[in-house]
């Protein structure tokens, strides 16, 4: 097996709508800027992995248009974790011994799709005769029957789970954590928003799926992001530029949903962040504490919350005392989304796993800008897929 | 009286309407739905029909405001946590879906209405829960 694996170059498009660029441009311009950052072209890479959810497949249209080699490509799919495995297929090439170098892309173009998950279709609705169907013999679509699986409903559920079960939670603590998150945004040229709200403006907002209100749901649009990461042994051949620059993954975990009682009813995004969380504080040898930065999968403010306790940046059932203490306002405890997170920042599926490694790194490299972490070391990344799946990787600085 | 279907298989209409789940014979795990296999002990089986309680309480509820097309809102969305065991999603309904009449930890009562009736006549219908 390989030794340590390093990202050596990264690049993020500013999320948002871009109807003058499609996907291939945005991607493209990407993956170019994350080589130009690691002093490569195509002709250095030995892998590429490329997540999108929309455009699934495309990892080769990108290679059509900056450098057909010939070498590998996983295109990969897997919800909202679509990114953070483009980022660990070339991750465990390079762990393999069997590439040196990787190009992983992720990117997303939705356009105005509306809010996160309300494009769904109600299908069959001009059905005539009722006729059982598929796995649990339903009759006829169930959304809004049998309770809703639309996504703003579904982390409500989580979260209003979490109150259910620890004290000093309700909807003031999840209207703060947008109001934390929105306040982050205006620091952050990359985010498709860049507005504050003040507390009341997010409790008084529309209600879409209580206790979710509008600024506390993540807005859809067009993204991209990459990074090129390397072997260590490659990395001791690279020019000082480069190696100074480099970010380590300390890292990388994946899990899906193991089963749970209540995972029966609706998904269970904690258990698999809980298990992924372990294993990657172990594999990196870091304590939560030690965490200089974290972002972490806020489609809703609601989400973010449940995660404070399963990541362990708060002591257990304390989620909402964290928020209330300003524990992961970017001057608390550990910041978290210092980005805007995907509430404000966007959230362009296949892109966001990647995005919050190339957000983590800038940081640990001291290149953030305005809204710098100073002197950041550490920093973690987290996605959720639903389905399940829970992608954790922890990011050290080198130098 | 008309036929009825209930909207899925896991709701029974024979006597008094009922959830039933599929229960792994090894360890106990409940499922709705067909099984292939149990994902908790890993054995093929063999599973059993398992009648469910129609008393639990609420975990996790969402007032949903902004409805998909073609569905009414407000309207409640609640996992529900049936007593003796199985853990379900449905409607609270036969309520006000406001925040201050909905509560965390409420007990409930499985309750069933019509979703009409298909062109051969046949009603289906639903389940959701209402306030014990
Ligand atoms: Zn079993």
């Amino acid at each position: 097996m390989s030794d340590d694996v390093f990202i050596i170059g990264l690049a993020q498009h500013k999320f948002g709508r871009f109807p003058e660029k499609d996907s291939l441009d945005m991607a493209s311009e990407i993956a170019m800027a994350a080589l130009a950052d690691a002093g490569m072209t195509m002709a250095d890479i030995d892998v590429m992995g490329c997540g999108s959810l929309l455009e699934a497949g495309s990892g080769q249209r990108i290679l059509h248009q900056i450098g057909a080699t010939g070498i590998p490509v996983y295109n990969v799919t897997n919800a909202c974790a679509t990114g953070a495995n483009a980022v660990r297929v070339a991750y465990m090439e390079i762990k393999a011994g069997i590439s040196q170098v990787g190009l992983a892309v992720g990117f997303e173009k939705m356009g105005k799709s509306g809010l996160l998950g309300l494009a769904a279709k109600v299908a069959g609705a001009d059905k005539k005769v009722w006729a059982p169907a598929g796995r649990t013999g339903s009759v006829m679509p169930t959304e809004g029957v049998l309770g809703s699986g639309m996504m703003p409903a579904v982390f409500a559920e989580i979260a209003m789970e979490y109150a259910n079960n620890n004290d000093g939670v309700g909807f003031e603590q999840f209207a703060k954590v947008a109001e934390k998150s929105h306040a982050h945004s205006v620091l952050n040229p990359y985010s498709q928003y860049r507005k504050a709200f003040s507390l009341e403006e997010v409790m008084n907002a529309e209600v879409i799926a209580w206790p979710n209100t509008l600024p506390m749901c993540g807005p859809t649009g067009d993204g991209a992001a990459a990074v090129v990461i390397v072997s260590g042994e490659k990395l001791k051949t690279l020019p000082d530029d480069v190696r100074k620059r480099a970010v380590k993954i300390s890292a990388s975990v994946m899990t899906s949903d193991p089963w749970t009682a209540g995972g029966q009813a609706g998904p269970d995004v904690n258990t698999c962040t809980r298990m992924a969380a372990d294993k990657a504080y172990e594999m990196a040898g870091v304590d939560p504490q030690d965490l200089d930065l974290v972002e972490l999968h806020d489609c809703f403010a609601t989400a973010e919350l449940v995660h404070y306790d399963n990541l362990r940046l708060c002591e257990p059932g304390m989620a909402g005392k964290f928020i209330d203490e300003r524990g992961p306002w970017r001057d608390g405890k550990i910041p978290v989304n210092v980005s805007g997170g995907l509430v404000s920042k966007g959230h362009p599926l296949g892109c966001t796993g990647v995005a919050n490694l190339v957000e983590v790194g800038m940081h640990l490299r001291g290149e953030a800008g305005d809204r710098q972490i100073p002197d950041a070391k550490v920093g973690l990344t987290h996605v959720i897929g639903l389905g399940s799946t829970c992608a954790i990787h922890i990011l050290e600085k080198v130098s | 009286m008309a036929n009825q279907i209930p909207v899925v298989d896991y709701l029974s209409l024979d006597g008094a309407p009922h959830l039933e789940a599929q229960e792994c014979e090894n360890c106990g795990a409940l499922y709705f739905g067909r099984r292939n296999a149990c994902a908790k002990c890993f054995k093929p089986g063999p599973f059993k029909v398992r009648r469910l309680a129609d008393t639990g309480t609420i975990r996790g509820f969402s007032i949903i405001q902004r409805a998909v097309p073609g569905l009414t809102a407000p309207y409640v969305s609640a996992l529900v946590d049936l007593d003796g065991g199985g853990s379900v999603k449905g409607n609270i309904i036969n309520t006000e879906p406001s925040p201050e009449n909905i509560k965390l930890g409420m007990p409930v009562r499985l309750a069933t209405y019509s979703l009409g009736t298909d062109d051969d006549g046949t009603e289906a219908v639903a389940f959701g829960f209402q306030p014990a």
